[in-house]
């Protein structure tokens, strides 16, 4: 081993600080009363109150219809801008890749702003449109990331062995795309379940995603409730990480 | 198959058209007086003046959240490059359960929601009595964007060639100097790529920033958007901003997409 692996030093305390001292703090306040004092009490409220478990379920029931409706719409326009036959326009990709960089509060205000000169009520329909709308580039992206890097020639493979365009797509184009869709799926999921702002923005404070949850314990000093509902926000992302185990597919997020 | 290549573009710009309505929508109304979107009373760049002229207190807080936003952005992203670049450099020379376990602390921040990264430093602040404000904040942002910058640099270190290194320092240069000499320029396209993610992320970010900002009056863009919309209305400078902003990226991203594309082409050919 040669000296230059310690040049990896300065980050490892870093991250040792700023990454795994937070987090234990995260769990040190969760099993912990204002006092200081050992406690189960914080963790209970989550299957105990009503409103917390509401919202959490809600939270996973848009989180799920968002990533379907980003799902439906995304694919095509992952398949369409992969296929050389369908669209030779490099600039198209770009519109899709475009709007992650602007600011996403910005967007989603805009598209309240949109609903409001049409009249149209903040509630569960624009808070849908609006999401999808926010996440949309992060399910094409990786999608057609991989689209773009597989082998055509088992494409054609398939066809010259007598498949059907359908029978095509659903046994070879759509098993090898999988990876993509997966890790699409984890960057549109576990956002919308904890976002905040952007659905206050979207239904005016009247549905509140789980993030919203956290973000008002913490707002109201209420430290140990919000650091117990992150833990388990935690230990969903841990246990969804264990059994996709797919960092590969996870860092095709990097977006240049 | 024509009309298979027709109607899939036809979708492509049906979604585009979606995706983009609200951003010009925004654009257009930028250019009238009126307060309520909508309604269009006539040409004028009022509103542009009002922004660039700094002339109400509105405009004012805008214009001064954008300078916090652009300074930890900058401050951020740079301090991130250099740490993200070192540390590859020593991720890539590590072996064993050490890599593994650097590389797994890497990804965490990544894969970690910006909630969950906003409320673990929020507390790590609390819990150290210190002050939140523009160094709390940079900080946190360096936090969520040096693992990009590792991640931009290692590939490039793996394609070098380990002897360079090793011939500088034969030939007498210092450490430092051959890191200057030989290493910066060869990682440098996964440096800046690094840097540009790292500036974007920062730029980006809300729910860090609201965490790790504190009281002390520091707003950046997205923390003035989410108090105006509390507030119950939008800034009218905010109009012209997103424009700019808007038109500002489009042109970005084309010029340096369509010259990949043309280099992408040349080696292609050559």
């Amino acid at each position: 081993m040669n000296k230059r692996s310690s040049w990896a030093l300065p980050y490892l305390i870093f991250m040792i600080l700023f990454v795994v001292l937070p987090l234990l703090l995260i769990a040190v306040y969760a099993f912990s009363d204002g006092n200081g004092h050992f406690t189960f009490s914080n963790l209970l409220a989550f299957f105990t109150e009503p409103k917390i478990m509401n919202s959490f379920l809600v939270s996973l029931e848009v989180a799920l219809e968002n990533t379907l409706i980003c799902l439906l719409i995304g694919y095509p326009v992952a398949y369409i801008l992969a296929d050389k036959n369908l669209n030779k326009s490099a600039v198209t990709v770009v519109l899709f890749i475009l709007p992650m960089w602007i600011n996403a509060l910005m967007r989603t205000m805009a598209t309240a702003e949109i609903f409001h000169a049409l009249g149209i009520q903040l509630g569960k329909g624009t808070l849908l449109f609006g999401i999808a709308y926010d996440y949309l580039p992060f399910m094409i992206y990786p999608i057609y990331n991989v689209l773009n890097k597989m082998d055509k020639s088992y494409i054609e493979a398939a066809q010259d062995l007598g498949a059907k365009p359908s029978t095509v797509f659903l046994k070879v184009t759509l098993p090898l795309s999988m990876p993509g869709i997966v890790s699409g799926a984890m960057m549109v999921f576990m956002p919308t379940v904890s976002t905040f702002a952007i659905s206050e923005i979207l239904t005016n404070n009247t549905i509140q995603l789980f993030g919203s949850i956290i973000q008002e314990q913490f707002y109201n000093m209420m430290w140990n409730q919000g650091a117990a509902l992150s833990l388990v926000m935690l230990i969903i992302i841990g246990l969804t990480m264990f059994f996709s185990n797919n960092e590969e597919s996870a860092n095709e997020g990097g977006l240049l | 198959m024509t009309t298979k290549k027709l109607i899939s573009q036809a979708y492509l710009w049906l979604i585009l058209l979606v995706l983009y309505a609200p951003i010009i929508f925004i654009a257009i109304f930028s250019f009238t007086n009126a307060k309520s979107l909508g309604n269009w009373t006539g040409f004028t760049l009022d509103i542009y003046k009002s922004f660039f002229t700094v002339s109400n207190s509105a405009a004012e807080s805008l214009m001064d959240a954008l300078k916090s936003t652009l300074i930890i952005a900058v401050i951020a992203s740079a301090a991130s490059t250099l740490l993200g670049t070192l540390a590859a450099i020593g991720i890539f020379n590590l072996r064993g359960r050490k890599k593994k376990t650097i590389q797994f602390l890497n990804n965490i921040p990544m894969l970690n929601p910006d909630i969950i990264t906003g409320v673990s430093l929020f507390l790590l602040f609390v819990f150290t009595h210190v002050t939140k404000g523009y160094v709390t904040v940079i900080l946190s942002h360096i936090t969520f964007c040096t693992p990009y910058v590792v991640l931009n640099v290692l590939p490039k270190l793996a394609q070098m060639n380990p002897n360079i290194y090793e011939a500088a320092l034969d030939l007498g240069a210092t450490p430092f100097v051959a890191l200057r000499k030989v290493l910066v320029p060869q990682l440098r396209p996964g440096m800046i790529s690094g840097f540009i993610l790292a500036f974007t992320m920062s730029l980006d970010d809300f729910a860090v920033t609201y965490f790790t900002a504190g009281n002390s009056g520091l707003t950046t863009l997205s923390t003035y958007i989410y108090a105006d919309v509390r507030k119950g209305g939008m800034t009218p400078e905010l109009k012209p901003l997103m424009t700019i902003i808007f038109l500002f990226v489009l042109v970005v991203l084309l010029i340096l997409n369509v010259r990949a594309f043309k280099k992408n082409k040349q080696t292609e050919t050559e």
